[in-house]
């Protein structure tokens, strides 16, 4: 499954890139983009484990940037 | 002022503020008003350098707590509260000023150019008049079912695709195509969302949902085109993760070593430099702004662009390959010349040609109808019979008059003149009372621009241009002989097509683009290197398959994108050297000469500067 979310106060396009990278290590993401440009997520991940995932991709957005919001 | 939003005033402000209190502060110093113990002069240094940093230390604790140790936050931290400890207060304070000054610029420049693509969304419908229950209701487009009948005012977007069941007017493509180019609809006709009403009432049959309407797919390819990366940007991001820890690394080797060695502690500052100098966030932003200002650039003309690896494989184009019909040519047919026979005039020829062809419903009889235009109507006609497979008779003014193929003018034993044998097109031969009278070729036609075309992507630099056809070879032939293409091969299956586009890469030395009219060409549009859909209108199988969307039906719109495609590759080639140049430049610079001051306005200046640049591959 994938789906998109919108960040918001995402500051940093390096940020964007670290976020990126630690996403894709996740286990059960088969592919993560970060866009600074477009201040978007999109996480391609497993259907039966997405929410939990999702879960993980987000605490690993806070741990670069711990003001930058994931609307859900 | 008034364009920025509200966080990046109040940046402004805090920026502006801690500026003047830091000259204040600093004039105080250096005309030895403030006394010189630290406890008077540190407090006072420390009012904006907290005013101005205080986001970035916390930042940087938070980002310490959560492991992030090579964070920009922190490394700012550290190199300000370096400095502050060596006894550089004004430094410290001023490298943080000056670090916020180039976030804030990196912010607006970024808010800009989403702005740019947020103008292009404009051309979303907000709301759809739809007839429900014998009056109108205002709903979303997407709440509007297929076969239900949208009402469209004057100036209105269109909100969904459909068909005008009522009305006449002219809609204008403007917003879709970047060119205004209005088309009269009447009932009967498709029209597609996204185009701007004119100034007629319109009644509409809904034939696709909003969510698989042509706008949609627009929007979606513009703004899921924001998120693919280029490989330079890639490049550039596993560079700075590379960078940025060497460039740390050497900062603690050179405050420690020599440090040591000469008990000189002028090499911290050195140091501290190193820190300022190591973030890479101006070389990792200047890319990806770059090419999203490319893609705005190329979508302002018609041109939509799937990702910045499209725009950037464009910038190496070698080799260009063509469908005919429909991409080099109009895909309808005309008369495209008319040749009487010896005491016959060419319009007198047409007007019975049309005339006798007049009930019929062929593509051949409706070209001949749409070149004789009203010179026909004045000829009456009766008797008419339907020659299967080779024409018409039929009695006009009196005259027996015969419409066919050369079968008909044997069967009716009347000598076809031989030199129309090889003519690339359809021959409607003519004859009146038993005599030839002439012949009229009906043929595709090449595009105005299509010539014109194959001159710029040459004087661009392509270096092969070749031409696919399902068509005959004498059809193909001429078309090559028109537009000047030597390389082409006709009378190709789809299957065929993806064969010689195969051989075409295996020779190419660049980029490969395939551009074609996407109703067919699907398969090749998905093995070309860049697959390009020209003329996207009501083509869904075109905006999927390919890389690259022409909005509008020009051949010459390639040679408009290879021009952008080059241009932003070239600035952001400057971009990356310029940003490495001066780092690196300022690095070396450093272990001789240190000065705090100047390596910050170098580092922030050289972000400032590739975002300009980036900026510029926009227009």
């Amino acid at each position: 499954m994938k789906k998109s979310y919108s960040l918001i106060d995402l500051d940093c396009a390096n940020c964007a890139a670290k976020m990126e990278k630690n996403i894709k290590k996740i286990d059960g993401v088969n592919d993560a983009t970060v866009s600074f440009l477009a201040q978007k997520l999109i996480l391609d991940a497993d259907d039966t484990r997405f929410d939990e995932i999702l879960a993980a991709a987000v605490a690993a957005i806070h741990r670069v940037d711990a003001d930058c919001q994931v609307k859900l | 002022m008034r364009r920025l939003t509200k966080k990046q005033r109040r940046n402004l402000i805090r920026i502006l503020v801690s500026a003047g209190l830091l000259l204040a502060v600093e004039i105080l110093c250096l005309t030895k008003v403030l006394p010189e113990p630290v406890y008077i002069r540190l407090p006072l240094f420390l009012v904006p350098y907290f005013l101005v940093g205080y986001d970035v230390l916390r930042k940087s604790v938070l980002g310490i707590a959560h492991g992030q140790l090579l964070d920009e936050n922190f490394l700012m931290t550290i190199a300000t509260v370096g400095a502050m400890a060596i006894g550089e207060y004004p430094e410290a304070v001023f490298v943080m000023l000056f670090y916020q000054v180039g976030e804030l610029f990196q912010n607006i420049a970024v808010g800009r150019s989403r702005k740019s693509i947020a103008a292009l969304m404009d051309i979303r419908p907000e709301e759809a008049r739809v007839e429900r229950d014998g009056g109108e209701a205002v709903v979303s487009p997407d709440e509007v079912a297929v076969g239900e009948v949208v009402v469209i005012r004057p100036w209105e977007k269109i909100p969904l695709d459909g068909v005008v069941i009522e009305g006449t007017s002219d809609v204008n493509t403007l917003s879709l195509t970047g060119e205004s180019a209005p088309r009269d609809v009447a009932a009967g006709d498709e029209i597609v969302s996204g185009c701007v009403n004119g100034a007629g009432l319109l009644r509409v049959r809904v034939t696709k949902p909003f969510g698989e309407s042509t706008v949609s797919k627009i929007l979606e390819l513009v703004e899921n085109s924001q998120t693919v990366k280029s490989r330079a940007e890639n490049a550039v991001t596993k560079f700075a993760r590379v960078y940025t820890p060497a460039v740390v690394g050497l900062a603690v080797l050179v405050a420690l070593i020599p440090t040591l060695i000469t008990r000189d502690l002028h090499w911290v500052k050195t140091a501290l430099i190193f820190l300022v100098v190591s973030c890479p966030c101006a070389l990792v932003i200047s890319v990806p702004l770059t090419y999203f200002a490319g893609i705005g650039a190329a979508s302002k003309q018609g041109i939509l662009i799937k990702g910045a690896n499209y725009l950037e494989a464009l910038a190496n184009t070698d080799t260009v390959v063509f469908d005919k019909t429909g991409t080099l040519t109009e895909g309808s047919f005309r008369v495209s010349s008319v040749r009487p026979a010896a005491g016959f005039e060419a319009e007198r020829l047409l007007a019975i040609a049309a005339a006798a062809e007049r009930n019929s419903n062929h593509p051949i009889a409706r070209s001949l109808a749409a070149a004789a235009g009203d010179t026909a109507e004045a000829i009456t006609v009766h008797s008419v019979e339907e020659l299967a497979g080779m024409g018409v008779r039929a009695v006009a003014n009196g005259q027996t008059v015969l419409v066919g193929n050369a079968r008909l003018l044997a069967a009716e034993g009347i000598a076809p003149p031989d030199d129309l044998g090889a003519v690339a097109g359809t021959v409607a031969y003519v004859a009146v009372d038993g005599v030839y009278a002439g012949a009229a070729v009906i043929s595709d036609v090449c595009k105005a621009d299509a010539a014109e075309a194959m001159r710029d992507l040459r004087a661009a630099g392509v270096r092969r241009l070749a031409m696919l056809t399902g068509d005959r070879a004498a059809v193909a032939a001429s078309v090559a002989e028109e537009l000047g293409l030597t390389d082409y091969r006709a009378e190709l299956l789809p299957a065929a097509k993806v064969e010689a586009v195969e051989r075409l890469l295996d020779e190419k030395q660049g980029t490969l683009a395939f551009v074609g009219d996407g109703t067919n060409d699907a398969p090749v549009l998905a093995r070309a290197d860049v697959g390009i859909a020209m003329g996207a209108f009501g083509s869904d199988a075109a905006i999927e398959a390919a890389d690259v969307v022409l909005m509008d039906d020009k051949p010459s719109s390639i040679a408009r994108l290879l021009r952008v495609a080059r241009r932003t590759r070239r600035i952001v080639w400057e971009n990356i050297l310029f940003a490495l140049a001066v780092k690196i430049g300022f690095l070396v610079w450093n272990l001789f000469m240190p000065n705090m001051w100047a390596a910050t306005f170098a580092d922030v200046g050289v972000a400032v500067l590739a975002i300009l640049n980036a900026s510029r591959a926009g227009k």
